[in-house]
């Protein structure tokens, strides 16, 4: 895992892109160490601010000659509104690169991406690795609206292989990403799978991954208060190499999980047979 | 891990097995941590114990240290207090564990941890490699927990203290805490510090949600404590207007951060100045809520702590302990202070 750096970034670009905005920022020694997958931690306002908590988003693209990480959020409530708020020149407290990132496969596989919404933010850089390596890709890119689309453009870029859903049919197929994804498993013939969106579509992404015999690598979002390791918010049950299920913190043992080891129903949850649930019998 | 997947597999494994050593730095952390001392003495005395400067990390917000070794040395500062440890592995509660409230938070972690055993033989060893003056916050059930987990601890390498977490559940008395009661908080205290290597001080860590603090305190002392923590979370809880539900899964949790300090440096002020009045003997005093920067540190010590320790904010900044070392260190020489020792307690002067 990369050594995380924490300094303050400037604000170099910004732009609507559909639903989303899409920020650059130069954050010097970062954007070297960054691998697609890893995410920032952003600061919300100042020193003073009532908002303690950093708010987490994928690394989109990383630049090491401009020293700069480009993000793409969906305003979802305050810290994420003050973040749509900042102009070019303002400068935000990051911390990055966080996380374990999505295993490579370093050596010629068929890919297919599936992203729902801003999820495919970590994707395009993640593909473009695969087939500078000898692999190709497809997409599956789904959202609730054509507006909640992001990059579609520069999966087309990427591959011919890119098929769009969204859930009221105002772009590509009508439906969820689960629906076309089958088809495209089959036609590629799929070794392996990279999904990121909301954790209903993971869990189904990897069913229907697993079902084709594709390994499948998830990159879930669970609330995090500390992104580094230290609070144990951000827990999901997982299955380890030894066959016992624990509670494993999403920030630094993920957010890029095998989605077969993931306990995707159990999430929430406190499952009978986790390592130490019979100790949260007594107290 | 095994798939016959070749490279693939192999560069998966290479991920976890990287991230599972994160001591093992290709590049060194970050040069900036001043030494202490710096024209002004730091050090403090927590019963036997003398640590170079008071800055600590509160239980639960600094893992067993080895995360944040990448933002700090662990050794730059006093002491790191570990996440509370019981006897066996515990799963913690379900998720969601947190809310954001202002200028706070709340949690409903549940003690997460791998019991007492894996730390000692893992987590421990590598603090102390490293430098690391560690203070195992301890919690258990019953009196028989903290008694076994005391003596566990005894010779263990780097421990400087052990921090007795009397405000978590009671079993024997059906879910109240112990640091809710005189007697329950001396029982403890007394069996811990009966057991505990002598030359280990034992600090109690207690409640605010009482209704005086000053009993407690008192009792915690008489029974042995060498030091007294506070305070642990007050006991709080949010509700979704979206959801209309409870956003956490344990439905209460405990708030920490800044919104809390003012709670905190009140009782720190209470328990220093009934010790200044002969209602209890004196003992040094760590103090923490809501500690973001040097200021509030400082804030603290004039109340009467002699270390003090930073939680919820180590959050927002990963290396704030360093930060909020530095930061007092310069407040104390703003003032005229010679020594910390000169500053604690002033405001009661
Ligand atoms: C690893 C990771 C990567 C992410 N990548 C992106 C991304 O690329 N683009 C994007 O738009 N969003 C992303 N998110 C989700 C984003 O972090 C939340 O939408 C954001 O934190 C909401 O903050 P808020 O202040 O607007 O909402 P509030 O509801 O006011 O936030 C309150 C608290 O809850 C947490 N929280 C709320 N919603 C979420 C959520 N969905 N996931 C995690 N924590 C949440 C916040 O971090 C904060 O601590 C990611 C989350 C994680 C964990
Ligand atoms: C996520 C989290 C976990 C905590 N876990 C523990 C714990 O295991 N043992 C303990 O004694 N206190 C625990 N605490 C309480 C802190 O040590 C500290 O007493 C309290 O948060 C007040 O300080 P702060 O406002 O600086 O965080 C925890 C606090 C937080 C926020
Ligand atoms: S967010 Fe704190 S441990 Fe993962």
């Amino acid at each position: 895992m990369a050594l995380p750096l924490q300094v303050q970034a400037e604000i170099v670009g910004r732009e609507p892109a559909g639903a989303y905005h899409r920020l650059v920022l130069r954050a010097p020694g970062i954007a070297a160490r960054v691998e697609p997958g890893h995410f920032v931690a952003v600061a919300i306002g100042g020193v003073d601010s009532a908002m303690l908590l950093r708010r987490a988003f994928s690394i989109h693209r990383a630049d090491p000659a401009a020293e700069t990480i480009d993000v793409v959020f969906a305003e979802a409530g305050r810290g994420t509104r003050e973040l749509a708020r900042l102009r070019v020149g303002d400068s935000v407290n990051v911390v990055a690169p966080l996380g374990t990132p999505f295993p490579l496969p370093g050596e010629p596989v068929s890919a297919v991406m599936v992203a729902g919404g801003y999820g495919s933010a970590p994707m395009f850089a993640l593909a473009e690795r695969i087939v500078a390596d000898g692999g190709s890709v497809a997409f599956v890119l789904g959202a609730a609206t054509a507006e909640r689309l992001y990059g579609v453009d520069q999966a087309q870029a990427i591959t011919e292989d890119v098929v769009v859903t969204t859930d009221d049919g105002s772009e590509g197929v009508r439906g969820f990403v689960t629906g076309p994804l089958p088809e495209v498993l089959t036609a590629v013939e799929a070794d392996v799978v990279y999904a990121c969106g909301p954790m209903g579509m993971l869990r189904a992404v990897t069913e229907v991954a697993s079902a084709h015999d594709a390994r499948v690598f998830t990159a879930v979002e669970e609330s995090m208060a500390c992104g580094v390791g230290v609070c144990m918010t951000c827990v999901l049950p997982v299955v380890g190499d030894d066959g016992v299920s624990r509670f494993v913190r999403s920030c630094v043992d993920g957010p890029c999980f095998d989605g077969t080891k993931v306990r995707w129903d159990d999430a929430g949850t406190i499952p009978a047979d986790i390592e130490g649930a019979a100790a949260m019998g007594a107290h | 891990m095994t798939d016959g997947y070749g490279g693939f597999a192999d560069n998966f494994a290479d991920n976890f097995a990287d991230n599972e050593d994160a001591g093992d730095f290709d590049d060194a952390p970050p040069s900036t941590i001043m030494l202490p001392g710096g024209g002004i003495d730091l050090a403090t005395r927590i019963g036997s114990t003398l640590l170079p400067n008071p800055v600590t990390t509160a239980s639960g917000c600094a893992g067993y240290g080895k995360e944040l070794a990448k933002f700090f040395e662990p050794a730059a500062i006093g002491a790191v207090v570990t996440k509370t440890i019981m006897p066996y592995p515990r799963s913690g509660r379900a998720t969601p564990r947190m809310a954001e409230t202002p200028s706070g938070m709340l949690n409903s972690i549940g003690l997460q941890g791998p019991g007492i055993d894996a730390f000692v033989e893992r987590d421990l060893p590598w603090l102390a490699a490293r430098g690391g003056r560690t203070i195992v916050s301890i919690a258990g059930g019953h009196v028989d927990d903290f008694v076994a987990l005391a003596e566990r601890l005894k010779g263990a390498p780097g421990v400087v203290g052990i921090e007795a977490n009397i405000s978590c559940p009671n079993v024997a008395n059906r879910g109240q805490v112990f640091a809710c009661n005189p007697a329950t908080s001396y029982d403890v205290i007394r069996a811990v510090r009966d057991v505990a290597d002598p030359q280990v001080p034992v600090l109690a860590k207690l409640s605010p949600d009482v209704t005086s603090i000053v009993d407690i305190a008192r009792a915690c002392v008489e029974a042995g404590a060498d030091g007294l923590s506070m305070i642990n979370t007050l006991l709080g809880m949010a509700i979704d207007p979206d959801t209309m539900k409870p956003v956490l899964a344990g439905i209460t949790g405990g708030l920490s951060g800044p919104a809390v300090r003012p709670v905190a440096v009140r009782c720190v002020y209470q328990v220093h100045a009934a010790m200044l009045d002969g209602q209890m003997a004196q003992v040094p005093i760590v103090g923490m809520g809501g500690i973001r920067t040097g200021l509030d540190a400082l804030e603290f010590i004039l109340a009467g702590a002699a270390a003090v320790s930073v939680g919820t904010v180590i959050f927002n900044d990963p290396s704030s302990p360093v930060r909020i070392l530095d930061e007092l260190r310069a407040a104390l020489i703003a003032r005229g202070f010679g020594s910390l020792e000169a500053a604690i307690g002033y405001a009661h002067r």
